[in-house]
């Protein structure tokens, strides 16, 4: 027999009783000191608790007297104490990666309880160890750097505040927005609950401040068309949509806007209630306040003539032949904000929306009562002058559903409350609150819903089953009539309104998949983006310096979404502080004259890491971008790519020692 | 041959560091008892596992193999969860190919939140085998002196 060529040491711990009330801790040690004698190990030990300061010491010394090269400790999860005695053999000069940690309480003693089984697969399990790591390397981690520099993805309210927070300590942003204005839906809004103040007071100093603040690059009319990269180091590409205006020379001044003949209906910042020009700003306080030119409807577009905006621009700001631009810059970390649709009524047609004039959705309602909206702020039925008597508003419109989304969009009934105040407030009309649950759990939610229950708002307990117009009384004509079960008096119940606001639920965005897998992150089922942790990390994903904030996470409010932003925004700044980043060096990598250039791997990496030179028809893999899933080394079948820590080598030496004969 | 009201099988499980694995910590944590046939060996991914593992595990005396990961859509590595699916469908016909019954091998996905349900699959999986009874596949292999470069044998499948 050969003699062996390391020197492992073997420790298995008690865990007080948790390990060696069920495993013979002294007998796993004494056969592994015997019989895994020819393996290598020279000294097998059991201790108390490993993970203490005399365990760890335990260890060192052993490493330092007896010439250890290699360690094996039986003990807990290795997502427990890894780095604790990877940490120790570090101490004693040993590469911190010639450690393994093998569990023998989650998996044997915590899960089984006859003792001599138990035992027998703790044997198997340290001598699977040891065969592992015989073929261990001394590794070292990588050090990456952090691009200072950050992209934060949509200019709502959650990635504006991600954005002023790293901008005011210091770090340069790009703030990426698809629409012409950053602002979200929350300029939309005219009131925001609890406290009824006004949207745009709070919202557009905020953006006044993104628009001049001298870290932030704002890039409006945009989108982002490529990221490549990783964590510290991501190369971004983004499309500048030309907006045919020159921003350097615009003032802002509006006269092409006024000047322009052409009238569109705006179905994204006005959801279809009102008219812009071909050449455009959504609303007055929009930064940037550039127009932009809508080229689908502008006139000189279709027919080749008009240009009155260029006639009338007193600095010559239009460019009718600027093109879309590509920008490319890096960054160091993402913070993904892109926001939610809303839930499209038209999917429940027992409640009109589309059909019925008089059905309006919430975002709807909320330009109504905008002072900036189609109808000045007053709420009027859709001819645009009658007021109405009565108002329904239905809650839990697409949400609480299981024929369209299960879940709970968290802000509806707090924003029927809030319209229920409005209508009483400026139409004296008789409000019905049609409801499933009132859920009101955020600060200062429930007392606002009992000032509303106050100011004599009626409140019916059942899910609306239809909203029609087909009269069945004499006061029921020209109405629309709400059929809905009230379950708290156990009937059904025939309410004639003069108008329906329903309370829609939120929505992943339409492109939310593509856009995740432009980033490399995961959705749920339902859409919303993944966490890291859904408690302890809630802004974090799974793909190292992508962040995420605000609704794009799920349905959240105003206070949520802004702390949310701010909390990425924290996160990537201390990542910035530290300036590099560590990571665990589990990659693969390609033996050039072993590749063969099939390029069967190339496809199966999910980041792009597997590059194909032409020159050398091979395939190479770039260590900064591998993530160390392994797939590629699986798949590969000339066995050319090798991969450290779960290299094929160890992977079998550790089948061989699990079925190693442990009952002799 | 053992007897089969004794026969106590062995199983190999893979799992992958980021579902299956926690899900087995998370097991041994809530003190979810299953049989102690299965030893697991932890991956970074599913999509690590080459097909080479589980002939590997036949060859060398388990009686059954799990292959375990995140669920569908929940991969920490986004996808490759598949790409470990479309082997374990093809390896499944390589094993009958072989005169391995297919139920040795089996696939069970589980969050890092399903230790209940690992342990379950786990029970099951061995009771299933347990039925079939030993496999005693490296045996037949050294009366018919064929080698044990399982690499080979894919390659000739394939």
């Amino acid at each position: 027999m050969n003699t062996p060529k390391e020197r492992i040491g073997v420790y298995i711990c008690h865990c007080g009783t948790n390990i060696s009330a069920v495993v013979d801790v002294e007998d796993v040690a004494q056969w592994a000191a015997n019989k895994l004698e020819h393996k290598g190990v020279v000294i097998a030990r059991d201790h108390k608790f490993m993970c203490s300061s005399l365990g760890q010491e335990l260890v060192e010394n052993d490493i330092k007297e007896l010439g250890l090269t290699r360690v094996v400790v039986a003990a807990c999860s290795p997502h427990l104490h890894e780095k604790t005695f990877r940490t120790a053999c570090e101490r004693a000069g040993l590469n911190p990666y010639l450690c393994e940690l093998v569990s023998i309480r989650e998996q044997v003693s915590w899960v089984h309880s006859d003792k001599v089984v138990a035992t027998q697969k703790s044997k198997a399990i340290v001598s699977s160890g040891v065969e592992r790591l015989i073929y261990h390397e001394a590794l070292e981690q990588l050090s990456v750097p952090i691009n200072p520099a950050t992209l934060v993805v949509g200019g709502g309210i959650a990635g504006i505040q991600a954005t002023l927070e790293l901008a005011d300590a210091g770090s340069p942003v790009y703030l990426v927005e698809r629409e012409p204005s950053i602002g979200g839906h929350m300029a939309q809004f005219d009131k925001t609950f609890p406290t009824l103040d006004c949207s745009a007071c709070i919202l557009t100093p905020k953006m006044v401040d993104v628009g001049i603040h001298p870290n932030i690059t704002l890039l409006t009319w945009a989108e982002v068309e490529q990221v490549n990269g990783y964590v510290g180091n991501f190369d971004v590409t983004v499309r500048q949509k030309a907006r045919k205006v020159i921003t350097d020379l615009c003032t802002g001044c509006g006269i092409c806007i006024e000047k322009c003949p052409k009238n569109v209906l705006d179905d994204i910042y006005e959801v279809g209630m009102n008219y812009r020009k071909a050449v455009y700003t959504p609303f007055p306080q929009a930064v940037p306040n550039y127009p932009v030119m809508d080229l689908d409807n502008c006139i000189y577009f279709d027919t080749g003539k008009c240009k009155a905006c260029e006639k009338f621009c007193p600095t010559n700001a239009i460019d009718f032949e600027q093109e879309d631009e590509m920008l490319k810059f890096q960054v160091g970390n993402i913070i993904l904000a892109t926001g939610f649709d809303l839930f499209d009524a038209r999917k429940m047609s027992n409640y009109g929306y589309g059909r019925l004039e008089n059905v309006f959705n919430s975002l709807e309602f909320e330009r109504m009562c905008n002072a900036s909206g189609p109808t000045e702020g007053e709420i009027v039925l859709r001819d645009g002058v009658t007021t109405p008597k009565a108002v329904g508003i239905i809650h839990c419109v697409g949400s609480r559903d299981k024929s369209h989304n299960a879940y709970c969009s968290s802000i509806c009934c707090m924003q029927s409350l809030k319209f229920a105040h409005l209508v009483e407030e400026r139409t004296g009309a008789h409000v019905y609150n049609f409801y499933i649950d009132i859920r009101t759990p955020g600060k200062g939610y429930d007392e606002f819903y009992n000032r509303i229950v106050e100011e004599g708002t009626h409140f019916v307990r059942g899910k609306v089953a239809e909203v029609t117009n087909a009269a069945r009384q004499p006061d029921e004509k020209k109405k629309l009539i709400i059929q809905v079960e009230d379950t708290l008096i156990g009937k059904q119940r025939r309410i004639p309104v003069d108008m329906v606001i329903l309370s829609a639920g939120l929505e992943p965005r339409h492109d939310a998949k593509e856009v995740a897998k432009l980033f490399g992150i995961s959705c749920s089922a339902d859409g919303w983006y993944i966490e890291k942790h859904p408690k302890l990390d809630p802004v974090a994903t799974m793909t190292d310096g992508v962040y995420i904030a605000g609704c794009v996470q799920g349905p959240k409010d105003i206070p949520a979404s802004i702390a949310q932003g701010a909390a990425a925004a924290a996160r990537v700044q201390g990542k910035i502080q530290q300036g590099e980043m560590l990571m665990e060096p589990i990659r693969a990598s390609i033996i050039e004259e072993q590749c063969s250039g099939c390029r069967i791997c190339n496809d199966l990496c999910p980041y792009n890491a597997i590059l194909y030179h032409d020159a050398t028809m091979t395939s190479e893999i770039n260590a900064a971008l591998c993530q160390g899933c392994g797939t590629c080394i699986a798949a590969c079948p000339a066995g050319a790519v090798i991969g450290t820590s779960y290299s094929n080598e160890q992977v079998l030496a550790q089948i061989e020692g699990l079925l190693m004969d442990v009952s002799v | 041959m053992t007897e089969k009201s004794n026969f106590e099988p062995t199983i190999i499980g893979f799992t992958c560091n980021w579902c299956s694995y926690r899900a087995a910590d998370l097991a041994g944590i809530a003190r979810i008892q299953y049989p102690a046939n299965i030893r697991l060996v932890r991956l970074m991914c599913s999509g690590r596992l080459d097909p080479t593992f589980v002939l590997k595990a036949f060859a060398e005396g388990a009686d059954g193999v799990m292959i375990t990961g995140c669920h569908p859509g929940e991969c920490h590595y986004l996808e490759q969860n598949y790409k470990a699916l479309r082997r374990y469908l093809l390896l499944r016909r390589t094993l009958v190919a072989m005169g391995i019954e297919a139920e040795r091998l089996h696939l069970a996905w589980a969050s890092a939140a399903e230790g209940i349900q690992l342990a379950r699959e786990i029970t099951e999986m061995v009771e299933r085998v347990r039925v079939l009874g030993p496999l005693n596949w490296h045996l037949n292999g050294d009366q018919v002196q064929i080698t044990h470069d399982a690499t080979a044998e894919l390659e000739v499948v394939a």
